[in-house]
């Protein structure tokens, strides 16, 4: 089964069985674990170690594993203890230099741009299939790093970056410029061509994921890469990336750069020999991001930014499925996701009943060591988020919103936060305006269409939505009013390859994913030349 | 077990009809004898599908289309379905090649090249599965509009001898992809390969159903196929002689939709300019490859005359060094005709070339008293009214004449019934901007010839053919458009 059909299998699963994260194999793992844990117990006990070594944690320049040039290195955390996992290379400005001397080379001088895109794609395959055989220690490496769900990594987030990979192999050999209709004798062509050196700068949410979703394009459409990871979480992408040279991938074409921000990110996003600047991450650095280009040599920019997506529940909605659907929404993966439904907005006829469910879904969530089975929650990434996410619990409760549940953190050590959800929410509260990036659900009352349209789009940001109704007039009307980039009506996070995804307003520019992503990486370029006494025009 | 020469063996496996994931023999029991070209010997006996056969494999691809997983899954799916296909075409290599070779009589070391590049063709499609996309459409009204590419349902496919596993890629692949299901008739000269790669297509997964192989006679199970009331479309590649009929019976049957891939005579145009030596090169391999039976050869070379003394001069030298022989000799460029009928009908051009008084340059004879065998012949002060400059021969014969001006050529290039392909030799970017948007055909090669890829639509204009095979235009002939409507209120914006 491929990953995007067990996250669609999954999504409508869990709406009929009250488990999103059920298997597509019929026994839910979770809802096994269900009886078995409890949020209070889980967390403290003796973390689970896990099963490989860290193999991979210099800086991937020109096809080597290198150290930085400073000789410095910086710790990566495990969020359940916030011990160091490895010691990993920093790369900084100098480390982007010799990254992007080494891209620039494999760009202009070959092979990888000089061969067909037929070879292009047949590497790409290649490495869908490396990265499939190492499923396991890829998911291992993410949740180390990362603090998802072991089962999370392992059986949805690998499958659908081998799903991407492969979508995106199958574009190589499909990259179409146009014939050209001129008002006058001439044969005008265009050519679609790469657009050269990409910086790419990803976040620690999903790590393997994020990763695809911007290498996979560029690759396909013959550009060479400097990636930068977060600093949190630098481990699978320097795994996949060896899986990518294995592969066949030529050197310098896939350039990995560990590192910070306002560093390494910040020499990508102002050098002068990078093309094109990708980045998905909070809405202010992609500000900076976008500033940096500017500065800089006027590289084209691709962000990918914050959100506070409303979810609607319409009066006719299954309650029950959008009790389930709003959890999900909010709550997977600790409740960092840019997308997440972070404003359940909720028609007050059955208001009551859905707040009375949402709460007791809270309560059931388990949450624990992410390597445990039936595990549905792990550690929020690290000590700062955590810090952000409880003083923004606390700006909830002063601010007079009713804390249904949650609203600490688990355990003692590491950094577990309880399903938090909040009722009463008013669109002026903090808790309601700002993307807090953890498990922190806020509820808000409305009566009419025109008033939730209203004020669902009363934010700067617009990355998705999702609305459950049954009638589908009323479907259509939230479809086209909501100013997001992505509507999921009756679903959410259903995410696959074609799909396009990206932000309206504050929440970004350009979209990933599906044959929309490819423009992000491409150049085109009008050929002209007179016709002489020609058939037709 | 086959014959060869130079130690080649091999096992015939596959002589029966698959359907439904089974290799049956046919209802009738009846079988026809496939030929090995190089000898005119047996290969095998091959089951010979007749209506009734027909019938079980339209009842099983029918059955697999309306409540079988094929066209359910996603495209991701079966485009990972058909990728594992492709690698076990890669595992078969020189078991696939030996059966096209002995039963078409092609040039092994040619087949062994297009049996891995078949398997490209298939991941070509493999990555489109899932990248069919309708549109969501601009309405005047107060409507939300989408469209919906939905596959067409059950397929006919009747393909030719002359490229037995190409062609049987270039109409199953897009097919799969989109989602339908198929009866595939193999031409009764070449249906070996065929029957090889519905075993391995079980093997990939191809759930049973999807893809049925009915080897069998145009007449027989070919016309069952056209007339087929439960057959959605039909996409035939072969005559135009046999392309008409089919149209007609898709046409008094039930209105299927059809896609023909028909017969050429095409133009290679060399001018003055051309490098010499090049362009008798290229015009040389226009008519000889494949023994000139290509529905898209080279057939009528026009030569500037500025350079037509020397063309012909180099081109009868090299038509003269060209090697015929046993298509499994590793130097031999040319193979002996597919079958007797074939050779015979070739042989009937050469004497009426003669007698229409065109000028022999070069070759006009069999070759040998055993096979089908024929020297690469060059017929030269062709005119445009004779037969050999107006029919397709599809064989080693070329029709050269001599032309003065641009506008000359294009009309004389033009000047045909059929319009599948043209080549044009020049180094000037205005004369090849010019011709190649003045002459009617569906695939000008400009400086080349016979240059195939997954990715370049190909089909003919006029009588040879409509519909395009290859790249993401061969989807659309296995796709239906459907548009949804709905009424949208309260939107804001339209």
């Amino acid at each position: 089964m491929t990953s995007s059909m067990r996250i669609s299998r999954l999504i409508s699963r869990s709406l009929a069985s009250a488990s999103l994260l059920a298997r597509g194999g019929g026994n839910g793992y979770l809802s096994r674990g269900l009886s078995k844990y409890s949020t209070a117990s889980a967390a403290l006990e003796e973390p689970i170690k896990p099963s490989i070594q860290v193999e991979h944690t210099q800086l991937l320049i020109g096809g080597k594993f290198v150290d930085a040039a400073s000789g410095k290195t910086f710790p990566t955390l495990d969020p359940r203890t916030g011990e160091a996992i490895a010691h990993v290379a920093e790369g900084d400005s100098e480390d982007v230099d010799r990254a992007v001397v080494a891209a620039r080379r494999a760009f202009d001088e070959g092979p990888w741009t000089k061969m067909t895109a037929y070879e292009r794609q047949k590497i790409l395959l290649r490495a869908a299939d490396l990265i499939e055989k190492h499923n396991d220690e890829l998911a291992t490496l993410e949740t180390w790093d990362n603090g998802k769900p072991y089962a999370q990594a392992a059986e949805i987030e690998v499958p659908m970056f081998v799903r991407l990979i492969r979508y995106y192999a199958g574009w190589a050999d499909k990259i179409h410029g146009l014939t050209v209709p001129a008002d006058g004798s001439y044969h005008v062509q265009t050519l679609h061509e790469p657009i050269g050196v990409a910086g790419q700068i990803i976040p620690w949410n999903f790590p393997l994921l994020m990763f695809a979703w911007k290498v996979g394009p560029a690759l396909a459409c013959g550009n060479t890469v400097v990636l930068k990871t977060a600093e949190q979480t630098p481990l699978s992408a320097l795994y996949a990336a060896r899986l990518f040279h294995e592969a066949g991938l030529p050197s310098g074409v896939l350039n990995v750069i560990s590192g910070f921000g306002p560093t390494a990110g910040a020499a990508i996003a102002s050098h002068m020999d990078v093309d094109k600047v990708a980045f998905t991450g909070s809405t202010d650095t992609g500000k900076i991001v976008l500033e940096l280009a500017a500065k800089s040599n006027l590289k084209t920019v691709t962000l990918e930014l914050g959100g506070k997506s409303p979810f609607i529940v319409c009066e006719d909605a299954d309650v029950d499925q959008a009790v389930e659907a709003a959890h999900f929404a909010l709550f997977f993966n600790q409740g960092q996701c840019c997308c997440a439904g972070s404003r359940t907005f909720v028609h007050e006829n059955i208001y009551d009943e859905f707040v009375e469910k949402a709460k007791a879904r809270a309560l059931k969530r388990v949450v624990g060591d992410p390597f445990k089975g039936g595990i549905e929650q792990g550690p929020q990434i690290d000590s700062e988020q955590f810090e952000k996410i409880l003083k923004y619990i606390r700006s909830g409760v002063e601010s007079g919103a009713t804390l249904e549940t949650g609203g600490e953190r688990l355990g003692d050590a590491g950094f577990y936060i309880k399903p938090t959800v909040f009722t009463n929410v008013q669109d002026n509260m903090l808790i309601a305006k700002d993307e807090i990036f953890g498990p922190v659900q806020s509820i808000l009352k409305f009566k009419d269409l025109d008033e939730v349209i209203r004020r669902a789009n009363n934010t700067r940001y617009g990355l998705a939505a999702g609305v459950f109704t049954k009638n589908i007039a009323t479907a259509n009307t939230l479809t086209r009013a909501l100013r997001v980039g992505t509507v999921w009506v009756n679903c959410f996070d259903t995410f696959d390859a074609a799909i396009p995804f990206g932000g309206y307003k504050m929440s970004g520019q350009g979209r990933e994913k599906g044959i929309y992503s490819l423009k992000n990486y491409l150049q085109v370029k009008a050929v002209v030349t007179p016709l002489e006494n020609p058939a037709w025009l | 077990m086959g014959s060869l020469s130079n130690g080649h063996s091999i096992d015939i496996k596959f002589t029966k009809l698959f359907i439904n994931g089974q290799f049956v023999d046919s209802v009738s029991g009846k079988t026809f004898e496939t030929i090995d070209p190089r000898t005119g010997d047996v290969i095998a006996s091959v089951a010979e599908a007749t209506k009734e056969d027909v019938d079980a494999a339209v009842q099983a691809a029918r059955h697999a289309f309306d409540s079988g997983p094929w066209p359910r899954m996603s495209g991701s799916e079966r485009g990972r379905i058909l990728m594992k296909w492709a690698d076990l075409i890669d595992q078969h290599t020189e078991e696939i090649a030996t059966l096209d070779t002995m039963d078409a009589g092609k040039l092994f070391q040619f087949c062994k090249m297009e049996v891995p590049s078949v398997a490209n063709m298939l991941r070509y499609y493999a990555g489109a599965a899932d990248k069919i996309h309708g549109e969501v459409l601009k309405t005047a009204g107060k409507f939300h509009a989408y469209t919906l590419l939905e596959p067409i349902g059950v397929v006919g496919h009747i393909i030719p001898w002359n490229f037995p596993s190409s062609l049987f890629f270039t109409k199953v692949s897009p097919s799969l992809a989109a989602g339908c299901t198929m009866v595939v008739k193999p031409a009764e000269q070449t249906p070996l390969s065929a029957l090889f790669y519905a075993h391995l297509a079980k093997l990939a997964g191809i759930p049973d159903g999807v893809l049925n192989v009915v080897p069998g006679f145009g007449k027989i199970a070919g016309s069952a196929v056209s007339s087929h009331m439960d057959i959605d479309k039909v996409s035939f590649t072969g005559s135009t002689q046999t392309g008409r009929e089919v149209m007609q019976a898709a046409a008094k049957s039930n209105l299927k939709q059809v896609s023909l891939e028909l017969g050429g005579k095409s133009p290679l145009i060399v001018f003055d300019d051309a490098d010499v030596d090049t362009a008798a090169q290229l015009a040389l391999i226009g008519i000889l490859f494949n023994k000139g039976e290509v529905c898209v050869a080279g057939s009528r070379v026009f030569v500037q005359e500025g350079i037509y003394d020397e063309f012909e001069k180099k081109l009868v030298e090299k038509a003269k060094a060209w090697v015929v022989g046993d298509p499994f000799e590793p130097n031999v460029q040319q193979g002996p005709q597919v079958d007797k009928r074939q050779f015979e009908k070739i042989l009937s051009y050469i004497e009426h070339g003669k007698r229409e008084g065109a000028t022999l340059l070069t070759g006009g004879k069999a070759i040998g008293n055993k096979g089908y065998y024929i020297e690469p012949t060059i017929f030269a002060n062709v005119k445009e009214d004779m037969l050999i400059a107006k029919d397709e021969i599809f064989g080693p014969v070329m029709a050269l004449s001599k032309f003065k001006t641009m506008e000359e050529a294009i009309e004389r290039a033009n000047n045909t019934t059929y319009g599948l392909a043209a080549g044009i030799v020049t180094k000037n970017i205005d004369i090849a901007n010019t011709v190649s948007r003045s002459v009617r055909a569906g695939m000008i090669w400009v400086n080349c010839y016979f240059i195939f890829e997954h990715d370049i639509p190909f089909g003919g204009y006029k009588a040879s053919g409509f519909g395009k095979d290859y790249g993401m235009e061969a989807l659309h002939k296995y796709l239906q458009v459907k548009s949804v409507v709905t009424p949208i209120y309260n939107s804001p914006w339209h």
